[in-house]
């Protein structure tokens, strides 16, 4: 039984297992590393280095310097992240399986470098463009997002990245642009989910963003998480992050951006349109027609802890982004 | 040398032992995930995992009860007969523990969360009336109410045919994408209750010849 009670003590306070576990090497590192120590920003690769027994993906060597690089991100207060394990390890991949477990089992053998991005559509400056030329531009930083599934299911996620907007200013869309529609690598002699008599998803998966929502600074494009290179599972070596929306409109393992006059068809719209709208925003006031969006379990939820919270409108980033949506009747554009 | 199971149960001790056999083989899966549960080994999401594990358990256990009939006939295996009770409590045991996770778990034994899954989700509703189904069969299962009923108890048991049809159809309807599983324990129920349908026509065939 779920019981509500105020904790005696603010989970804000409560110093996270990876730090604590941290503070030996940190005072070693600070004593052996002194002054040159002080003179470096923090970074966001070696915040999440130690203390870890599950696999890591350093990713490849032209990612090393910008990974490196990156800026530590603000954590969202009174929200602890969700355990690396868990994180690399319970996926939406259908390309890779329909189980939680199906991506990490079966999605290491993925080949993300080197990787082609083809850039297409309404855009001055289409092309097909290596991700390392694709990022080389892009300062990359730490952002700590919330992931809500639309199973009533949510992490708290430190993700590396970009904005998505700078990408695609650099393009340089016509005035035609008016959303931007993503492609998901379509292979299935890599992705044994294409492959599977049985799935009622079409090959390629597609998903789409109105241009407004592209460019909201809230919306990244991540090539990590947890300090490292996102692992094939996670969407790499590229994917789409935007954090007030379920999470399967944050497509994995990109290979084609294409701006679009025309609203994109997208994958979970196209199979089940009663069920999953093109915006897709975080609602617990809107349900799906088989379950309920009012509440979330936020992982880990132990069974004699279940971590069952309230789900909050566009997933708690309304202050940000509720007006790109005024006027609209989220019931209708669900 | 290989004792069959009709033999077997022609002693005592040999029918004692099976029972017991047969009784404890299908707390195994229990065990299981109670050891997985208890070692904090069931993934980022024990609560779904639970909840979907019980679910499919219940649902092999009505396709062994309703498989007793088909095997008996087909393959004279006249000792599944008596097993065929408790495999059908064993399915009422299953799926009540599959409720009793999901309103605990997934629900929090939230009053308007509650309200709101049995009055608003048809996969809920199809899998709520056919649990209810179920203990209506559970409970007149005894002696004492197969005699009350008499001939309305066999009457009251086909029940068991509709509830096998609800259940795969709560079971079908919250597959996101991906009918593979479905399909495989689709087929099996097909076959089971089509025999059914095939030994009804046949001796009904039977009977207006003889007059």
């Amino acid at each position: 039984m779920l019981i509500k009670q105020a904790p005696d003590i603010a989970s804000s306070e409560i110093t996270p297992e990876s730090v604590y576990r941290q503070r030996r090497q940190f005072i070693k590192a600070l004593l052996a590393g002194g002054a040159l120590m002080a003179a470096r920003p923090a970074l966001a690769l070696d915040r999440y280095s130690l203390g870890r027994d599950e696999k890591r993906y350093p990713g490849p060597g032209w990612l090393q310097s910008q990974l490196r690089a990156a800026k530590v991100g603000a954590p969202i207060a009174g929200e602890s992240l969700t355990p690396y394990g868990h994180v690399i390890g319970h996926n939406n991949f259908y390309e890779f399986g329909l189980g939680k477990e199906d991506p990490k089992a079966k999605a290491q053998g993925l080949n993300t470098d080197p990787w082609k991005v083809e850039i297409s559509g309404e855009v001055a400056k289409p092309g097909t463009y290596t991700l390392e030329d694709l990022l080389k531009p892009h300062a990359l930083e730490e952002r700590v997002y919330r992931l809500r599934c639309v199973e009533a299911w949510s992490m708290v996620i430190p993700w590396i990245g970009f904005s998505l907007a700078d990408l695609i200013k650099r393009f340089e869309p016509t005035g035609n642009a008016k959303y931007v529609e993503f492609t998901t690598l379509h292979d299935p002699s890599q992705m044994p989910g294409q492959r599977s008599f049985f799935s009622t998803l079409d090959w390629p998966y597609v998903e789409g963003l109105r241009m407004d929502e592209a460019m909201h600074p809230l919306t990244i494009l991540a090539v990590g998480v947890y300090g490292d290179a996102l692992p094939p599972q996670n969407g790499a070596p590229l994917r789409l992050v935007v954090p007030w929306k379920y999470g399967f409109k944050s497509i994995k393992s990109i290979v084609r951006i294409r701006f679009t006059e025309q609203m994109p068809e997208v994958t979970w719209n196209q199979t089940a349109p009663r069920e999953y709208g093109f915006y897709a925003n975080v609602n617990p006031e809107v349900d799906h027609p088989r379950w309920s969006q009012a509440t979330e379990r936020r992982l880990p939820s132990s069974l004699f802890s279940p971590n069952i919270i309230d789900t909050r409108k566009f997933n708690g980033y309304a202050d940000q982004v509720a007006h790109l949506y005024s006027g609209m009747d989220l019931r209708k554009w669900f | 040398m290989v004792l069959s199971i009709a033999e077997i149960h022609r002693s005592k001790g040999g029918r004692r032992a099976f029972w017991w056999l047969l009784f404890l083989l299908p707390l195994l899966p229990l065990v299981w995930i109670v050891h997985k549960a208890v070692s904090q080994d069931l993934g980022a999401d024990p609560a779904q995992t639970i909840v979907t594990f019980l679910g499919l358990w219940t649902l092999r256990y009505l396709l062994i009860t309703l498989s007793v009939t088909p095997c008996r006939r087909l393959f004279g295996w006249l000792w599944m007969q008596r097993y065929r009770r408790m495999y059908g409590l064993y399915t009422l045991f299953y799926a009540s523990l599959h409720l009793l996770a999901f309103a605990t778990f997934i629900l929090g034994w939230r009053p308007e969360l509650i309200a709101r899954e049995l009055s608003e989700r048809p996969y809920i509703i199809v899998g709520f009336i056919a649990w209810s189904g179920l203990v209506a069969l559970g409970i007149t299962s005894t002696r004492g109410w197969v005699k009350r009923l008499g001939r309305h108890w066999q009457q009251l048991h086909y029940l068991v045919y509709p509830i096998s049809i609800l259940a795969m159809i709560h079971f079908a309807w919250l597959i996101r994408a991906g009918y593979g599983q479905v399909m495989f324990y689709a087929l099996i129920l097909l076959v089971l209750l089509g025999y059914r349908v095939g030994y009804r026509v046949k001796r009904r065939q039977r009977v207006l010849q003889q007059h």
